[in-house]
């Protein structure tokens, strides 16, 4: 191959545009005829709807029309789970609008349609909705006792029990010399986008098509549930991916609003536009994250790890949404991380309570394993008098251990194996780039009142797999190539990315390929999307399968014209070349291929992260002196971007860590109801972080060998700070069983640990 | 998130301005740099049916600076107080504590008329204004009145302002050669209003003791206050690390701290000793 | 439509008059009206300083401002600080420094960091941290924001 734009760390081609303000976000689309659409929801956490009046407020100013419920003939349609789709879950997903019953503060009763979106605004003090109030079901813990239940016919809160598998986990504790149980708990994160969401939806009854802006993530797969849901075949309906600011996972998920809004817009044969403003946000994105385990570790008198068995509740909301169960289901097969355990049993719950549903957000159920099980390996080392970090290098899975099998998860059987890797060498990298001999002599000390901590934890992270991606080259008239892809890109930068992966693989310049399409429709024939760390993998891969396939077209037409062999064709950059004549590439415009790659095995990378901390005692604030993330990346595509989400991902992390969580009260209101109380990570919170990218282990299952990176930062942030907590206070004996560390929970544990020590 | 539906006015003069706030049954507002203002609209938690937009109105962005102490126009900006090199030795505390007030983008529009309206329990200005005994000057239908700032702040975001006053003017008495001052508060980050925060200065006398010594706080409790006892515990004394210690110990016990999401009571009160102590050793330093 | 005003003012460069109710912040009038949608709204409550424009020369959250208040005043948004031919110095160091990558906060970051710099153009790390804490990013994690601020502090020099 003689480009090698792959592995070059390459400026963005998407940043001359954000730069300059001339993204196009859904709401910068605006389209004549335009009515807009605002969302009352309830501000009730559960009850039974009695009746809703919407007559006063059709009378409002500018008021179009108000939608409910009793709109839908035989009632609003549900909207179905994407990931983990069991019958078990069907009576728990979410109705597009409420119906009987309201289950969480922010679910959407009626849809105001109206001139402006302040006056749809204006008219949700004219509707009347009467709701007979039932206790709330606030937590897990009140959810499990099931006097209240969020769905009758069930009469559990429980929707769900995923058990993970490996060995016999009760044997080997029945012999276990050492047993260690905690109970630690995560909080209530959400992959917020600073870009709230948006959905924008055209009717046309003449050529009976609908038309969808706002499109993210996946949306072959968003179409597929809105044909379903409102009768209408899926040639008829087209999705428009925008710019999209942020994903996370959070954002292009099939929420409620993507059924009413495509309704609303078919109801009153009008364009309809609905932008999420930050206060229904908070209340209305898919939460995440907050998961409780009661864990129990069984160890050697050396640290060598036994089995790892326990439980975890995690409380889901108050529906199964499209991603919903990932979080419970991965927390159960990850809770053994990079490390090599022969026996593991975990059960995990999903209670249902009366909050905002869950879905996922980034690393979702690895970030809490990570915490649950770092936590316990440093509080067992401790107890064994054996250092944290021989401990991990004891039982970190090594190259020649690969592929390493780990637990299967039921009832979806669904069994895996680490693909490849030596983990042991990221943690060294980074104790190396800590410069460890240095840091590790501040360990617990006290200077000018702050105690130093150093926080040491490894991690893994899955990547690409499921269905199929679809890529498509085509020659422009210009005698450019264009590249259609049926992934979505969520801000990360796959247009660079894909371009670098056409143009190695086309041998032209990067220039050539000179646009890069994704996330709409009509550009493949099928494909499905950014999730679970799989754009680059899934989307670069079927990139190297239509280049293929465009080549050996482009031989062929070539051959014609040439009137030689195609096997003696080239492409010459803007000509093809053959039996000492050339024809222009323009003259082949139209020519187009696609490619697939489908991949029913997952990548996983793996790295480590070191913090050094201080902890000031008296005020319970912590600060960041330094902190290092290495992960082995399989092959970095675009070092650059691979080192963006790595930071980026991290800082997300750090605000699990010690900021973000989303809190209710016992009637289940939510207390955080703004950007001033859910606290994001600021620019002045946490200056001094670093990435290393390796890729010394590439992952064999994909023809680039690269694996899914956007996770590394925020999986291991969690675990990382607890421990670097737990090092500086370990004189005092504070251990912190749950995130986030804010300052009073730190002072707090401060005081129950000087209470301890004065008995 | 939209702005509910009201009226706008922009008067060139105070009385104009009078009149309208008097002419709406108490629906009236007035809006300044309006930071605090238009988020309350945003949630809908506030209704005018008019703003009257005070920006226009003359004389009210004036620092002076005078034998008798730093007057403050209403519409004085925190980035004017940031700006104006006077103030560092005119009123170190003023200029220490709005430091620390919002953002960057907000300190070019927020204004002090605004922020003692407003009275946020936590904000920087109300705790300055009762730390150094201001005196708020505001006009309305019945004239001109000046307010002592013990008297001014009632509770949270609740003032002695009638609905047709204006804050006029801030008025922080006269800084002697002689004075030490401290300013110590705490976020969860920078430019969040603080979970606790302490304002204080004292007087040196000529035996190297503090006299004078006013001790004001923030976010600890429905409004600033100054602590008496506290006080008293500096009043005559030199300032020693012991000595801080038994401040900030004093400063905790007088306390009544709130709990909410973000701190417990008893944290709250532990930090409001630990600022206190640490905002008297700057003092001294 | 509600009580209505009209309001003259400037916005980079041109003059414009807009009909609107007072209650329609300056950030919705710009996107909306004035149809220069570079302004992103990413709270409407005055926290994430993604809808930060330039009012006479100061960088301000145009979510807090009415845009009847703007009457008279020089507005500058970030297509303002943008041409056709080429990225600006600053434009360029954020390129440079991946200092972008879903590009919604980005405006906010471009036209608070030109107010910083024009101002102050030797300011160092710890103020550019101070100054960029009125704008959440989400994706990028700050680092390379503030390094590109720090690296494009040259082109601002006299």
């Amino acid at each position: 191959m003689k480009n090698t734009f792959i592995g070059q760390p390459m400026e963005r081609r998407e940043d001359l545009r954000f730069l300059r303000g001339r993204g196009e976000y859904v709401d910068d689309v605006a389209l004549p005829g335009l009515l807009h659409a605002a969302i009352l929801r309830s501000s009730v956490a559960h009850g039974k709807i009695k009746s809703i009046d919407t007559s006063a407020a059709l009378k409002r100013p500018g008021v179009h029309t108000v939608i409910t419920a009793a709109d839908m003939p035989g009632g609003p349609p549900i909207v179905p789970m994407r990931l983990q789709p069991l019958p078990e879950f069907k009576p728990f997903e979410q109705p597009a609008i409420a119906h009987e019953k309201v289950r969480y503060v922010g679910e959407p009763i009626a849809v105001v349609l109206a001139a402006t979106a302040a006056q749809a605004e204006d008219a949700f003090d004219a509707i009347e909705v009467e709701i007979e109030e039932l206790p709330a079901v606030a937590d897990w813990t009140v959810a499990q006792r099931n006097n209240s239940v969020l769905f009758d016919k069930q009469g559990t809160n429980r929707s769900m029990v995923f058990e993970s598998r490996k060995g016999d986990a009760d044997a080997a504790f029945a012999s276990a010399p050492y047993v260690r149980k905690e109970r630690l708990r995560t909080g209530r994160h959400y992959g917020l986008t600073m870009e709230p969401r948006g959905v924008m939806a055209t009717w046309d009854a003449a050529k009976g098509m609908l038309t969808i802006y706002g499109a993210a993530k996946v949306p072959f797969f968003n179409r597929r549930i809105l044909s379903a849901q409102i009768g209408l075949p899926v040639e008829q309906i087209e999705m428009i991916e925008n710019d999209v600011g942020g994903g996370y996972g959070a954002r292009g998920e099939f929420y409620p609003e993507d059924f009413l809004i495509p309704f609303a817009a078919r109801h009153t044969g009008r364009p309809v536009k609905w932008i999420e403003d930050r206060r229904e946000n908070l209340i209305a994105m898919n939460h995440a994250r907050e998961e409780e385990a009661i864990l129990e570790v069984a160890c050697a008198r050396d640290g060598t790890i036994l089995a790892i068995r326990g439980e975890v509740h995690t409380d889901m909301g108050a529906y199964m949404r499209t991603n919903g169960a990932v979080g419970a289901r991965n927390v159960s097969q990850f809770m053994a991380g990079p490390y090599r355990v022969p026996h593991v049993k975990i059960d995990s719950s999903l209670w249902m309570t009366n909050k905002t549903p869950v879905g996922t957000y980034r690393g979702p159920g690895r970030f809490e394993a990570n915490f649950f099980l770092e936590r316990m390996i440093d509080m067992i080392a401790e107890e064994l008098r054996i250092d944290r970090i021989d401990m991990r290098r004891r039982n970190l899975i090594t190259a020649k251990e690969q592929p390493y099998p780990i637990a299967t998860v039921q009832p979806t059987n669904a069994v895996d194996e680490y693909d490849s890797g030596h983990y042991p060498e990221t943690l060294e990298r980074a104790l190396q780039e800590i410069d460890w001999p240095r840091v590790s002599k501040l360990q617990g000390k006290l200077v000018d009142g702050k105690y130093h901590g150093i926080g040491v934890v490894c991690f893994i992270e899955g990547g690409a797999a499921g269905p199929k991606e679809t890529a498509r080259l085509e020659v422009n008239g210009d005698g450019t190539i264009s590249l259609y892809l049926g992934t979505s890109s969520v801000g990360q930068g796959v247009e660079t990315i894909f371009a670098q992966i056409a143009a190695d693989a086309l041998e032209v310049s990067i220039e050539r390929i000179r646009h890069v399409h994704h996330g709409s429709t009509a550009y493949v024939s099928d494909g499905y999307g950014a999730y679970h760390s799989r754009s680059t993998v899934m989307g670069g891969s079927a990139v190297l399968d239509a280049a293929n396939n465009f080549l050996a077209a482009l031989r062929e037409a070539g051959a014609k014209r040439l009137g030689c062999d195609a096997n003696a064709v080239t492409l010459d950059e803007d000509k093809l070349t053959g039996g000492g004549k050339s024809v222009p590439l323009r003259e082949f415009a139209g020519l187009t291929q696609e490619g697939v790659f489908l991949n029913k095995k997952h990548t996983y990378s793996y790295g480590s992260h070191v913090a050094h901390i201080t902890v000031d005692p008296k005020l319970g604030r912590i600060e960041i002196i330094d902190y290092v993330v290495v992960q082995d990346v399989g092959r970095a595509i675009n070092p650059l971007t691979v080192k963006g989400q790595m930071i980026g991902s991290l800082v997300q992390g750090l605000g699990g860590a010690v900021l973000e969580d989303l809190k209710y009260d016992e009637n289940g209101q939510i207390l955080t109801g703004s950007l001033a109380d859910y606290l994001l990570p600021l620019a002045s919170d946490f200056p001094n972080l670093r990435g290393v990218v390796l890729d010394k282990y590439p992952s064999p299952i994909n023809p680039l060998g690269a694996k899914g990176a956007g996770e590394g930062g925020i999986i291991a942030a969690g675990g990382c700070m607890a421990n670097a907590v737990a090092n500086a206070l370990s004189s005092l004996g504070v251990q912190p069983r749950q995130l986030p560390l804010s300052p009073a929970y730190i002072w707090e544990l401060l005081q129950q640990a000087g209470r301890k020590a004065a008995e | 998130m939209k702005l509910p539906p009201f009226e706008y006015a922009c008067p060139t003069t105070l009385n104009e301005a009078v009149a309208l706030l008097a002419s709406h049954n108490g629906e009236a507002k007035a809006i300044a740099g309006g930071q605090s203002l238009v988020p309350m609209l945003a949630f809908r938690l506030a209704r005018p049916s008019l703003l009257v937009d005070l920006r226009k109105l003359p004389g009210l962005n004036e620092i002076k600076i005078g034998a008798d102490g730093v007057r403050l126009g209403a519409l004085v900006r925190w980035r004017d107080i940031q700006d104006d090199k006077r103030l560092e030795s005119a009123h170190p505390l003023l200029k220490a504590a709005i430091a620390h007030v919002a953002h960057y983008q907000i300190r070019n529009r927020g204004t002090v008329g605004g922020s003692v309206a407003h009275a946020d329990p936590a904000a920087e200005m109300p705790g300055v204004c009762v730390a150094c005994d201001a005196v708020i000057t505001a006009a309305g239908k019945g004239g001109t009145r000046a307010i002592k700032a013990a008297d001014f702040f009632e509770g949270a975001l609740t003032t002695a302002l009638k609905p047709d006053e204006i804050v006029t003017e801030i008025h922080l008495p006269a800084w002697p050669a002689v004075r030490r001052s401290g300013f110590q508060e705490f976020a969860r980050r920078r430019g969040d209003f603080a979970m606790s925060g302490v304002a204080l200065f004292y007087d040196l006398d000529a035996g190297g003791k503090a006299t004078n010594a006013h001790i004001g706080t923030i976010g600890v409790g429905d409004r600033p206050r100054r602590l008496a006892k506290a006080e008293a515990a500096l009043n005559g004394q030199a300032v020693t690390e012991a000595l801080a210690v038994k401040v900030g110990e004093a400063a905790a016990a007088e306390v009544d701290p709130q709990e909410d999401i973000h701190a417990s009571a008893a944290y709250r009160r532990s930090l409001t000793g630990t600022l206190c102590e640490r905002a008297l050793l700057a003092a001294a330093r | 439509m509600g009580w209505r005003m009209t309001t003259k003012f400037e916005v980079n460069g041109k003059p414009v008059s807009v009909n609107v109710e007072p209650r329609m912040t300056l950030a919705d009038c710009l996107r909306h009206e004035l149809r220069l949608t570079g302004t992103h709204v990413g709270c409407e409550h005055g926290v994430c300083g993604a809808c930060t424009v330039l009012v006479d020369g100061e960088a301000v959250r145009a979510c807090l401002m009415l845009a009847v208040q703007a009457e008279g005043a020089k507005v500058v948004t970030v297509e303002g600080l943008s041409n056709d031919a080429d990225l600006t110095p600053l434009q360029k160091s954020f390129r440079k420094h991946h200092a972008l990558q879903c590009g919604f906060c980005t405006p906010g970051f471009i036209t608070t960091a030109h107010a910083l710099l024009t101002e102050e153009p030797d300011c160092d790390a710890d103020r550019v941290r101070e100054v960029l804490s009125g704008n959440i990013c989400r994706c990028t994690g700050y680092i390379g924001i503030v390094e590109a601020v720090l690296d494009a502090r040259a082109a601002y020099k006299k």
